[in-house]
C-alpha cells in the first residue's frame, strides 16, 4: 500500500520533473573507474566542506552583526551567548582552512594523474575559477570578525590594486567604498560573502560536476574506461547496468556505479576526514595561530599595526610570490600570472599519457619540486620577510614556475612506459 | 604511488618547525602552569580582578552572572561578593572610566581584557605581572621588562612590594665599522622587598588571575574539550561502521 503510494507519487513527479532520470544519470547508474585510491576522496569532502560553510554560515548569519561598531562584539556575543555559537563559529573558522586543505589535495590528485589533460581542459578551467572565487570567499570572510589581523590583512591586500598604473587609485577606493578600509567596506564584503560569492561558487560546482558527467572520471592510471563503440567484447563489457546516456555512445570497461559504490566508500572517507577535521576544531580551533591569527582577538585599529602581517595560511604561497618581487605592480603581475598558469596547465602539457605511474621519471621529479615549492612558498608566506626568507622564496618561486615551462619542454617527446589498455585493479 | 605519497608527508614533516617560528620576535616567558578546572583558583582570580584590575580594565564581553554560573558562585553571593557598583547580574563586566580621560592620564586608554589570554597567551600575563620593577624615569616610577615602557603603574605593588633591575652587561650598540655586533642587555631582577605576600604568595595570586583570564577568553574551552572526546570516540565508532559497510558492498567489485 505504502510502497505503491510512493511509486504513484514517483510516477507524478517524472511526469512533470525527469528526477528519476536525473538520479540515474548522475549517481545510481553514473559509471565510475572501480580503481579510484585515496586521492579520489577529495572532491567528496571538498562538497562536504561547501556544504558545512554554508549551513553554519547561515546560523552564524542570524547573530553577527555586519558593521564596524558591533561586528567584533558581535562574533564575542556568538561565542559566550548563542548556545552553541562557539561550535558554529569554530566549525566555520576550521571548515575554511579544511576546504583549503582538500582543494588543494584535490587538485594535487589532478595534477599526478593528469586529470587536466583532453578531454577535461573545461573541468579543469572549471575547478581553476572554483578555487579563485573561494580565495575571494576566504578573503572577504575573513575581514567579518573585524579584528586587528582582518583589518590589516584586507588593508595590504586592497592596497595591491593602487599599484595598477592610471586606476589603481580609483580602483581601490572603489573596492574599500571608502578612503580608509571601514564598516562601509566590512558592509560590501558581507553581502558579497555570504550571497554573491556563495551563489556563483554553488553554480561553478555543479557545472564542474556536469562536465566531469560529460567526459567521464579519470583515474590512477590515467586510462579511459569508456572506450568505442562495439569494440569490447561483450564479455569484457562492465558487468553493472550504466545509465542509456553513456552506453549508447561507449563500451563501459572496468567501471561501477556511483552509487552504491563510492556512496558507500564516500561515507567512509567523510568520517576519516571527519576525526581530523574534528580533532583540530574541538582541541585546537586557532590551529596554532595559523587559523585564526592572534592578532585578530583584538579589534581593528587603523592607528596599531600588528607586529607582523601575515595572510592566513592558504594565502602563503602567492603572497610569497608577490613579496619577492621588489616593485609591487611587477608582483601583483607574477601573483596573477601564478595563478594564471595553473589555468593553462592544460595546455603547458603537450604530453598524452596522464598518469604519473606512466610518465618519465622527469616528470615525477618535476611534479615532487612543485609541490615541495608551493609548500615552501606556503611557509614563507607566513613568516617575515628577510633576507635569506626571500632568497629561498625567489628560488622556489623559479620552481613554481619552472614546473610548468619544463613540463612544456619535455611533455612533447616524453619517454614514457607503455600504458596498459585497461586499469589493473 | 606510496613513494611520492612518503615524499610528501617527508617534506611537509621536514618544513614544520620552520613554520614554529612564524610567531615573530618575542619576550622569553615564564610557565603559568595554571588550571583551568581549579574552581576554586578562578575565584580568587576573579576577586583579585574585581579588586585590582576593574577599576580600569573591563571585560565588556563577559556577564556577571555567566562568570557566577561557569565558576559555581551562588547568584546571590555573587551580586553580594563580587558586584560592587549596582548593575544588574546579566549586566557585562564593565567599568565607568571615560576612554578620553583614561588615555590622557596612561597615554594610551586601558585596554579591554576579556581576550588578553588569546592575544597574548596565560604564560605571558603571568610572567607580566611579576617583572615590574623600579625605574624613576618612568611616570608611574616602574617598568617592565616583559613589556618595555608600559603605560600602566604597578597595581599589585602593595602585595609584591618592588624589584629592583639589576644589570649584569650593559646593552652594546652595533658598530659595523669596527666589527661589533650589537648586543642585548642582560639583566635580572632582585627580590622584591617591602610587599604583603611572600614571593611564592604571589606567584600563586597572579597564577590565579592567569587562570581567570584564560577563563574568560574563552568561557567555553572546557565544554569544547570535553565535547569534543565523545565527538571523536563516536566518529571512530562510525568510521568502523563505515568501513565494513563499505566492505561488504565491495565484495561485489572485482
Amino acid at each position: 500500500m505504502l510502497t505503491k503510494l510512493v511509486t504513484d507519487l514517483m510516477g507524478w513527479v517524472d511526469k512533470r520533473l525527469p528526477v528519476t532520470e536525473a538520479w540515474n544519470k548522475h549517481v545510481g547508474q553514473y559509471p565510475a573507474p572501480k580503481n579510484f585510491n585515496f586521492w579520489y576522496f577529495f572532491g567528496s569532502l571538498a562538497m562536504l566542506v561547501l556544504v558545512n560553510q554554508i549551513l553554519t554560515g547561515v546560523w552564524l548569519t542570524m547573530n553577527y552583526e555586519p558593521s564596524g561598531d558591533g561586528a567584533f562584539a558581535s562574533i564575542e556575543y556568538i561565542m559566550r551567548d548563542v548556545d552553541y555559537g562557539w561550535l558554529l563559529r569554530y566549525m566555520h573558522s576550521t571548515g575554511a582552512s579544511a576546504f583549503f586543505v582538500v582543494v588543494y589535495l584535490h587538485m594535487m590528485r589532478g595534477l599526478m594523474y593528469g586529470s587536466y589533460q583532453k578531454p577535461r581542459e573545461l573541468l579543469w578551467i572549471f575547478g581553476m575559477l572554483i578555487y579563485l572565487v573561494l580565495m575571494a570567499e576566504a578573503f572577504m570572510g575573513y575581514l567579518l570578525p573585524w579584528g586587528n589581523m582582518s583589518f590589516w590583512g584586507a588593508q595590504v591586500i586592497i592596497s595591491l590594486f593602487g599599484a595598477i598604473p592610471i586606476v589603481g587609485e580609483d580602483l581601490a577606493t572603489w573596492i574599500k567604498g571608502d578612503y580608509v578600509i571601514s564598516g562601509a567596506t566590512l558592509n560590501r564584503f558581507f553581502a558579497l560573502h555570504v550571497i554573491a560569492l556563495p551563489l556563483v561558487l554553488v553554480i561553478l560546482v555543479f557545472l564542474h560536476i556536469l562536465a566531469l558527467h560529460e567526459v567521464g572520471s579519470n583515474n590512477p592510471e590515467g586510462v579511459e574506461t569508456k572506450k568505442p563503440k562495439g569494440s569490447v567484447k561483450p564479455e569484457e563489457l562492465s558487468k553493472f547496468k550504466f545509465h542509456e546516456s553513456y552506453t549508447k555512445k561507449y563500451d563501459i570497461v572496468d567501471s561501477i556505479p556511483f552509487h552504491p559504490y563510492y556512496s558507500v566508500k564516500d561515507i567512509m572517507g567523510v568520517a576519516g576526514f571527519l576525526i581530523l577535521f574534528c580533532w583540530v576544531m574541538f582541541f585546537f580551533p586557532e590551529g596554532g595561530g595559523y587559523f585564526i591569527e592572534a592578532p585578530n582577538f583584538t579589534p581593528a585599529n587603523g592607528l596599531k599595526t600588528p607586529e607582523h602581517i601575515a595572510p592566513v595560511w592558504y594565502f602563503g604561497p602567492f603572497y610569497t610570490i608577490l613579496r619577492v618581487v621588489p616593485d609591487k605592480l611587477g608582483g601583483m603581475l607574477l601573483m596573477f600570472a601564478a595563478i594564471g598558469m595553473l589555468f593553462a596547465l592544460p595546455w603547458f602539457d603537450r604530453g598524452t599519457v596522464k598518469s604519473v605511474r606512466f610518465r618519465s621519471k622527469w616528470h615525477l621529479a618535476n611534479l615532487i619540486q612543485f609541490a615541495i615549492c608551493f609548500i615552501i612558498l606556503g611557509i614563507l608566506g607566513t613568516m617575515p620577510a628577510t633576507p635569506i626568507a626571500n632568497l629561498i622564496g625567489v628560488i622556489t618561486t623559479c620552481g613554481y614556475f619552472g614546473f610548468f615551462i619544463a613540463l612544456w619542454f619535455y611533455s612533447k617527446n616524453e619517454n614514457t612506459k607503455p600504458v596498459p589498455e585497461r586499469v589493473s585493479h | 604511488m606510496k613513494k611520492l605519497i612518503l615524499a610528501f608527508a617527508l617534506s611537509i614533516a621536514a618544513l614544520a618547525p620552520s613554520a614554529a617560528f612564524a610567531a615573530g620576535p618575542s619576550v622569553p616567558v615564564d610557565k603559568a602552569n595554571n588550571d583551568l578546572s581549579d574552581k576554586e583558583s578562578l575565584k580568587r582570580g576573579f576577586q583579585t580582578y574585581i579588586n585590582y584590575c576593574l577599576g580600569c580594565h573591563q571585560l565588556q564581553y563577559q556577564r556577571y552572572n555567566r562568570t557566577f554560573t561557569d565558576l559555581g558562585i551562588e547568584e546571590a553571593d555573587g551580586v553580594e561578593n563580587y558586584m560592587y557598583t549596582g548593575e544588574k547580574s546579566g549586566d557585562h563586566i564593565t567599568n565607568t572610566m571615560p576612554k578620553k580621560d583614561a588615555a590622557k592620564w596612561f597615554g594610551t586608554a586601558p585596554p579591554d581584557l576579556t581576550l588578553i589570554a588569546r592575544l597574548k597567551s596565560p604564560d605571558y600575563i603571568y610572567t607580566y605581572l611579576r617583572t615590574f620593577y623600579i625605574d624613576e624615569s618612568r611616570p608611574f616610577g616602574v617598568n617592565n621588562t616583559t613589556f618595555k615602557d608600559v603605560g600602566m603603574p604597578h597595581v599589585l605593588q602593595d602585595l609584591q612590594g618592588i624589584q629592583v633591575k639589576v644589570v649584569d652587561k650593559p646593552a652594546i650598540a652595533a658598530d659595523p665599522e669596527n666589527g661589533i655586533k650589537a648586543q642585548a642587555e642582560v639583566s635580572h631582577l632582585e627580590p622584591a622587598r617591602g610587599g604583603t605576600l611572600t614571593t611564592e604568595e604571589y606567584d600563586d595570586l597572579v597564577r590565579d588571575l592567569t587562570n581567570f583570564l584564560e577563563y574568560v577568553g574563552e568561557p567555553n574551552k572546557l565544554e569544547r574539550k570535553s565535547l569534543g572526546y565523545w565527538v571523536i570516540a563516536f566518529l571512530f565508532f562510525f568510521f568502523i561502521i563505515a568501513y565494513l559497510l563499505k566492505k561488504e558492498y565491495w565484495k561485489d567489485v572485482h
